[in-house]
């Protein structure tokens, strides 16, 4: 009775949703191939001037004494005009801005803005001038190809954060930083935006795609621990040489000692 | 014989245990060796057991590479990897890689083995060394087991050796950038260097020889190596037998200990699975050589903190710590003395390290056979110079970790490279220093311990007014073992018999002058006597 029921319609139940989701599809493919540059855009962009103007009193009231009050920059801080949304986004979103204290890096701590506040002065930057916005959604969850971004990472960003992402040193204090917290969308603001020491990555170095790979690959190995137990910091043979003898021969010399007691 | 009639039915109580015990004496004559080594005396503390500890870890290497070896190709054809690990499925590799991931990810147990088969090759070469430290500290290096301390030592080059082939197989990112050290490290060599690369790796690094090459080696000739030369190691220390620390009962002639059977091999087997049980444990729970993160190896990427094992951490520390610019053209040829100064460095420390037993008996001009283990105290200089060695070599152990030490003190990485430079350099001289100066403390307090015996912290009065602090002498066993000690005056320069003071003789004085001229002499019977005398009333006098 039911399935004689299930066919009396032309469609398939799902058709519509299918059809739906093939629109989007086609949409998003095209609109992703037909934008260019870095510019990638978020799907809601809440660019009302409303936005500006409290991002604009949010920048004056914390930013403003470094990159001046127009952003115009100071001997104490750069101009953010046209560094785009997306370095905003980054700097003030992992609470890298505004900085705890100079020095040869800008530290991370616990962001002091919310993410309404963050996107706020982020748009209010990105009016300024052009530049990176903030990454859309597919480019930033880890959709890709994680084989393809781990070749890509270990090519282009190993060198300086560790094949697993465990961060590595710099110059004169300077560091890359540990990759094992990092969001999709902050990696990829990083990417664009070349913050700190990071060199910047454009769309012609390593393309919109590869960059959603190489995400891909970043949060397959936050989500994955490793196959092989405890990774003891991912650090390589400096930590697996200080664990076996400190932990290995520590406990087998406590053993000799053990062994060779003299009851009494 | 004659005597069977009167028992007529003992052959039939014979048990199984007795039965085959004769079968086999019947035919192999096994008794004569097994009451001989059997009744062998073992000394027990627990620094002697550190070379079983290497022992044992090799015999889990042995039997885990085994494993590997079924399933492991060292081959450098390239493949498409198409195991389980997503992140690597389609990535192009060497077959050695993609044979290693296999085992790791595709062969029941494989990760384990693997795992296992790593951190007892780093226990092995750590045990070894500490082993060599424990030797050298008690002085068990001297007459006559200075041939075997040569046989240790070529050992721990050997391992060092199997370690570092055996880094070198997976071919993955780490070991193929260990492979360009190494390699920079012997075209670094004037003159024949770039003919030494070309002729380990079959032409230009990479290429496709090298895997294999170290297999054979891996596998095949320094396991034969070890396992011969660790027969020879321990079949000496059987020869020798076992050094001994002073006591009472402990001659040069003797071996006071457990016998080997039934106690000294009870407890040498278990401890044996003890070490293998708490391997398997570090292998169960600790991921080691990650090669999944690495990927394969290419050329081109470099990963932040690439390291060797911890053994071969001494030679890249070397490295690290020269400073820049130590490169010139001269005769258009570049001398790159940014590897040549290190490579010799550790050369010639390698070379003292091995030397040590030869140039100690030679200054000492001492030949007799010594078998009393001597504490660390009681030979200072040896022990400030196995101190100044010990702080070299760890310096430019650290040297290996220097960017691992600057990102997580949050240091610069030049701070720590300068520090790690006036570690190795200065460094040796202030250990050296105090280890002798804390030496000499000891042997002094042992001195006053031995003449006038423990403070108590009682206070006692005397009748005449006078208050003195009541000393416990020391009884007879504790007091042995802190007088019986060989202390060495420095060597008199006398002429030979043409009259002359030779060149050879004036350098062998000056040395013996640096050994000993601030030794602290072991107390002799009389002082010890003279000191009794004077104790005797007041200890009388603390009795009634």
């Amino acid at each position: 009775m039911n399935r004689s029921k299930r066919r009396t319609g032309r469609r398939h139940p799902l058709a519509t949703v299918a059809l739906l989701a093939l629109g989007l599809v086609f949409t998003g493919g095209a609109y992703a191939a037909i934008s260019s540059g870095t510019a990638a855009q978020a799907e809601a962009k809440p660019t009302s001037q409303e936005t500006i103007e409290e991002g604009k009193k949010l920048f004056q009231a914390n930013c403003a004494t470094c990159h001046g009050l127009e952003a115009q920059g100071t001997a104490n801080g750069p101009g953010l005009i046209g560094v785009g949304a997306a370095a905003v986004d980054f700097q003030v979103g992992t609470g890298r801005m505004p900085m705890q204290m100079q020095g040869p890096q800008a530290q991370q701590k616990p962001p002091q803005f919310t993410d309404e506040q963050v996107k706020q002065l982020a748009y209010y930057v990105a009016s300024l001038g052009p530049g990176p916005d903030i990454p859309a959604d597919h480019l930033v969850n880890g959709g890709g190809d994680a084989a393809n971004g781990a070749e890509l990472f270990r090519i282009n960003c190993a060198m300086c954060h560790n094949v697993a992402g465990a961060g590595g040193a710099l110059t004169e204090g300077k560091f890359a930083p540990p990759l094992t917290n990092v969001s999709g969308v902050h990696a990829y603001e990083a990417m664009v935006t070349g913050p700190q020491n990071m060199p910047v990555f454009n769309d012609l170095n390593i393309s919109p795609e590869d960059k959603r790979d190489i995400i891909t690959y970043l949060k397959y190995v936050q989500d994955n621990r490793s196959p092989g137990g405890f990774e003891l910091g991912s650090l390589g043979p400096v930590a697996e040489g200080l664990f076996i003898w400190i932990f290995g021969l520590g406990a087998i010399v406590a053993v000799t000692i053990w062994i060779t007691a003299k009851s009494n | 014989m004659t005597t069977a009639p009167t028992r007529p039915s003992a052959p039939a109580k014979r048990t199984f245990t007795a039965a085959a015990s004769d079968y086999l004496n019947d035919r192999t004559g096994l008794a004569v060796a097994i009451k001989g080594l059997g009744r062998k005396a073992f000394p027990d503390h627990w620094s002697f057991l550190l070379g079983e500890v290497a022992l044992f870890s090799f015999v889990l290497v042995l039997l885990s590479g085994t494993f590997l070896t079924f399933f492991f190709q060292a081959s450098q054809a390239e493949v498409h990897y198409d195991g389980s690990y997503v992140p690597l499925k389609g990535v192009e590799m060497s077959v050695a890689m993609a044979s290693t991931l296999d085992i790791s990810f595709d062969i029941r147990g494989g990760l384990f083995i693997r795992q296992m088969h790593h951190w007892a090759a780093l226990l092995f070469v750590a045990a070894i060394g500490l082993h060599m430290l424990r030797v050298f500290f008690t002085g068990a290096f001297r007459k006559p087991r200075e041939i075997n301390w040569v046989f240790g030592f070529t050992l721990f080059v050997l391992a060092m050796a199997e370690g570092f082939t055996g880094y070198s197989l997976p071919d993955d990112l780490l070991s193929g950038n260990g492979l360009r050290i190494i390699d920079g490290m012997v075209k670094g060599m004037p003159v024949i260097g770039t003919w030494t690369s070309f002729l380990l790796f079959g032409g230009e690094f990479p290429g496709t020889a090298i895997v294999g090459r170290l297999y054979t080696l891996h596998i095949l000739l320094l396991p034969a190596l070890v396992v011969a030369l660790v027969a020879i190691h321990v079949g000496y220390v059987f020869i020798h037998k076992h050094t001994q620390f002073a006591g009472p009962g402990r001659q040069p002639t003797n071996s006071v200990g457990p016998p080997i059977l039934p106690i000294y091999a009870a407890k040498a087997g278990g401890f044996m699975f003890i070490i293998f049980g708490v391997i398997s444990l570090i292998a169960a729970l600790f991921t080691i050589n990650p090669i999944w993160n690495y990927g394969p190896y290419d050329p081109s990427p470099v990963s932040a903190g690439t390291q060797p094992d911890w053994y071969i951490g001494f030679a890249d520390g070397a490295l690290r710590l020269i400073p820049p610019g130590w490169e010139f053209v001269w005769l258009d040829r570049t001398w790159s003395f940014n590897i040549l100064v290190p490579l010799i460095g550790i050369g010639l420390f390698l070379v003292l390290v091995v030397s040590y037993p030869f140039i100690e008996a030679w200054v000492k001009g001492d030949k007799r056979e010594h078998h009393i283990a001597d504490r660390p105290r009681n030979a200072p200089t040896r022990t400030a110079i196995g101190a100044a060695g010990v702080t070299f070599y760890a310096g430019l152990w650290a040297a290996a970790s220097s960017d691992i030490l600057a990102t997580h003190f949050s240091l610069t990485m030049e701070g720590v490279i300068h520090a790690l430079q006036a570690v190795v350099i200065i460094g040796p001289f202030i250990a050296y220093f105090l280890a002798k100066r804390v030496c000499i403390a000891l042997e002094k307090k042992d001195r006053e311990i031995v003449l006038h015996g423990y403070e108590s912290g009682r206070i006692v009065k005397l009748p005449g007014g006078e208050f003195i602090e009541v000393h416990q002498p020391l009884d007879e066993f504790d007091r042995w073992r802190l007088v019986s000690y060989e202390s060495y005056a420095p060597l008199m320069l006398r002429p030979n018999a043409r009259g002359k003071i030779t060149f050879g003789q004036q350098l062998r004085a000056g040395f013996s002058r640096w050994f000993f001229e601030d030794r602290i002499a072991p107390v002799t019977r009389g002082e010890l006597e003279a000191s009794h005398s004077t104790h005797h009333e007041v200890t009388q006098s603390e009795q009634h």
